[in-house]
């Protein structure tokens, strides 16, 4: 490859090239090479990735009310999301109205994803990043008693309590194998926060960790099973009685002042602890500001969380939907998934043959053909892939495009949107002029890893509000006496046409995900998902634009070439999904990640 | 007061013998029932959501597919402290939230089950998306069910052998008899040897 420029970024590769590689089993993926220049700064970056492709084919032939059952074994995480898409898609290939009840129920379902996963993903998997558990050590528990005092009321933060934690998390770094915080980059001169701060979290990781279990309560509760809750092409699998008693068969008053109890204390917990934290480690990280990569040019969501009951129109939408293209913040185009001009996948650097590669195919129209051959300049074997030729072909994710551009999807875009449109969305803009004004910091700011993380909080704050709202929208539609969660008039297939086609969109946690189905004589002919790592984490196209996660990596100085904790940090503050859900147990704790510097 | 038991089968059934977790707990449940203490459960790729009702269980009896590097199809007992758990710093998602990840969470938080059981088969093959258990896998499920009725007797239950069919603990579309069943040919879907699979980690 030559040096070439794209998208306002120059990309060379002929310096230095460190390997990040997670060694995770199978499906899941993601890798990530970069090359340094002399002063250790990256001028480029390569992302690659496997994805499951395969879900198409497993679905052909299947009952179209099924997929939402084998779409949530996708991923463990991502469960309840694919499962509502693909809920969506069915019925909107089928015309199927669903009532006002089941529309909120989602909806509170879908938000109480996003609380879990934002708040588990901040402090279970991101806070590593930002946080030096080791340093937490040498922390004063009374001077962090103070610091906690200073930022929240909440009320454990008493000299006592940190210092019992302090002496809790001793015990785990000394019992070396149990150690639960081994493998990272501890000391690593990258991290900023004092002793104190670094205790504060630490607490706050083993608190969030207890916390979590009691959100999802919601999911079995309007679910039923456990821990893969049902779904229902038409409406949502849960009778309501509200003079019902006892926790078993219909959803009763006592369950749904369950829902409330829970959602008031996922209200607590997000506003005094995981915002508090969020601006406080924020504050000393200030001066980190990349990672932005296309987060200030071109931004994408599809909109989620419909107010009323099957419009699903851009102004229905709670979370914005929208597009912004060459940084143009002050034009949002709208976004259609059943226009073939709009989204469409390309495969010239993926592994997968079209007869034209300089064109693009929408999902309606995908061809899944695979071509697994290796550039010229790849270094190592096909099974053994020591330095990938990014010139050719270079992964096993698809390069989706929006009318041509490579596109940032998740919590920053759906944030960035609804500040563009304070007036729709005066919630989102205060939530986020706030923090800049309390960070003291401008606007493009969140334009940067950091942004993206700051977003992903601000907009787990949105979501409570959100959901109390449509907890309370729930209990007065109840109360008025509409009790009805399910239409059924179009269950039996023979009430079906011979074919039909529909798309399912949702916002998951980490951005836009879609589902396209075509159904035929009762069955599914074809199914589609393009996913939010798709758009973030995919290739170069046959222009070579690069993908939000190859810009977000460029440009970034790295501390230590052999301990890349900015890559990692930037790379996670997307949130990625790498369907990576197979448990298999082995019995040592084999590092997650490998690091080659070549 | 009896002890809280749970009973959970792990893994992702798409994976072929991924699926041996899910596939014994479902048989368990198709078999036998129990009393009120005992919860079986379809935990699937949960991770982290399976938190609490780890927590809660005094006694946790837990069906997967392990990779131990024996011979494909053997069957181990794992017990108390030897039973995998760590948490990684390193890893690039959340989504490699493994079950070890659970038990050092219920750990971490001074709630861990006082008996661990893992009755585990080393998998044959994985990378079939789509597939389900190889005859050496599958063959393990009698063994390991009959190993899980001992442990619960040992722990003060006894399953009664069902008379009446049981509501499927996994939704009807993902019984073993129906994903077998409904498996598109390998000419339809092109599977065995997907390239699109082939696992690109340094050997």
């Amino acid at each position: 490859m030559a040096a070439y420029e794209t998208q306002g970024f120059k990309l060379d590769n002929s310096g230095k090239r460190v390997v990040v590689d997670p060694v995770c089993r199978i499906e899941g993926h993601l890798r990530v090479e970069v090359n340094l220049d002399a002063n250790n700064v990256i001028r480029n970056a390569v992302s690659t990735g496997t994805m499951w492709r395969g879900l198409e084919v497993i679905l052909k032939g299947r009952d179209p009310r099924d997929a939402w059952a084998f779409t949530e074994r996708i991923c463990g995480v991502c469960t309840g999301t694919h499962a509502l898409t693909s809920v969506r898609a069915v019925e909107d290939a089928l015309a199927i109205q669903i009532p006002e009840n089941a529309n909120t129920i989602r909806n509170l379902m879908q938000l109480n994803l996003y609380i879990h996963d934002h708040l588990v993903h901040f402090y279970h998997l991101h806070a590593l990043d930002w946080v030096d558990v080791v340093s937490a050590l040498k922390a004063d528990p009374k001077a962090t008693s103070t610091l906690a005092q200073s930022i929240s009321s909440w009320p454990l933060s008493s000299p006592g309590y940190f210092r019992d934690i302090q002496n809790r998390l001793k015990k785990f770094v000394e019992s070396g194998q149990l150690g639960p915080f081994m493998n990272g980059y501890w000391g690593s001169p990258a991290y900023k926060l004092p002793p104190e701060a670094n205790l504060m979290a630490v607490a706050h990781y083993l608190e969030a960790l207890d916390f979590q279990k009691e959100i999802v309560k919601v999911h079995t509760i309007f679910g039923g099973k456990n821990p893969h809750p049902n779904w229902l092409v038409g409406g949502v699998p849960c009778a309501i009685n509200l003079e019902g008693t006892g926790a078993v068969g219909a959803i009763n008053m006592e369950r749904l002042n369950l829902v409330k109890s829970i959602i008031d204390r996922c209200t607590e917990f997000v506003e005094q602890v995981y915002i508090p934290d969020l601006l406080a480690i924020g504050s000393f990280y200030k001066g980190w500001l990349y990672g932005g990569g296309l987060s200030s040019k071109n931004l994408l969501s599809y909109g989620d969380i419909p107010q009323i009951a099957n419009d699903y129109s851009a102004g229905n939408l709670l979370l914005p939907r929208g597009a912004i293209i060459n940084g143009k913040l002050d034009e949002i185009h709208p976004v259609d998934l059943k226009d073939p001009e709009q989204i469409q996948e390309f495969v010239a650097h993926s592994w997968y043959k079209y007869p034209d590669e300089t064109k693009g195919l929408h999902p309606f129209d995908g061809v899944t053909e695979p071509s697994f051959v290796l550039g010229p300049n790849t270094k190592g074997t096909k099974t053994n892939i020591k330095e990938l030729d990014e010139g050719a072909k270079y992964s096993w994710i698809k390069a989706p495009r929006w009318r041509g551009h490579a596109m940032e999807v998740g919590c920053l875009p759906r944030m960035v949107l609804g500040y563009l449109q304070p007036k729709q969305y005066p919630e989102i803009h205060a939530l986020v002029d706030g923090a800049l004004k309390k960070l003291d910091v401008p606007v493009t700011a969140l334009f940067s890893t950091l942004g993206r993380t700051a977003a992903r909080g601000l907009e787990t704050a949105y979501c409570v509000k959100l959901q109390s709202q449509q907890f309370d929208k729930l209990m007065t539609n109840l109360k008025a006496g509409d009790l009805n969660t399910a239409n059924i008039a179009k269950w039996e297939p023979a009430t079906w046409p011979k074919e039909a086609m529909g798309a399912g969109f949702t916002e998951a946690p980490r951005g836009a995900l879609g589902h396209w189905i075509k159904i035929k004589d009762t069955k599914i002919d074809n199914y589609q998902c393009v996913v939010p790592t798709t758009w973030n984490g995919g290739p170069r196209d046959h222009k070579g634009q690069i993908g939000a996660f190859e810009a977000s990596l460029m440009d970034t100085p790295v501390a230590k070439a052999d301990e890349p904790l900015e890559i990692l940090r930037t790379l996670h503050s997307f949130d990625p999904c790498l369907a990576c859900s197979t448990h298999v147990m082995s019995p040592d704790g084999q590092e997650m990640t490998s690091v080659k510097v070549r | 007061m009896s002890k809280r038991i749970l009973v959970l089968g792990i893994g992702n059934i798409l994976w072929a013998d991924e699926g041996f977790g899910v596939r014994c707990v479902e048989a368990l449940h198709a078999g036998w029932s129990f009393p009120d203490n005992v919860t079986l459960m379809d935990g699937g790729t949960q991770g982290l959501y399976l938190l609490p009702y780890v927590q809660e269980a005094d006694c946790l009896l837990v069906f997967d597919a392990v990779d131990y590097g024996d011979a494909p199809g053997a069957l181990r007992q794992v017990t108390g402290d030897q039973v995998p758990r760590f948490m990684g710093a390193k890893k690039m998602s959340l989504h490699q939230t493994g079950f070890q990840e659970v038990l050092m969470a219920a750990e971490l938080t001074g709630k861990l089950p006082a008996e661990l059981v893992l009755l585990g088969v080393q998998a044959e093959e994985l990378e079939d998306y789509g597939g389900s258990l190889r005859a050496s896998v599958k063959a393990q499920m009698v063994p390991a069910l009959n190993l899980a009725l001992d442990w619960l007797e040992r722990w003060g239950v006894e399953g009664r052998v069902r008379s009446d069919e049981a509501e499927a603990i996994t939704d009807r579309a993902l019984a073993i008899d129906v994903y077998e069943g409904q498996r598109p040919s390998a000419d339809e879907a092109c599977r065995l040897g997907d390239a699109r699979f082939l696992t690109m980690a340094a050997a």
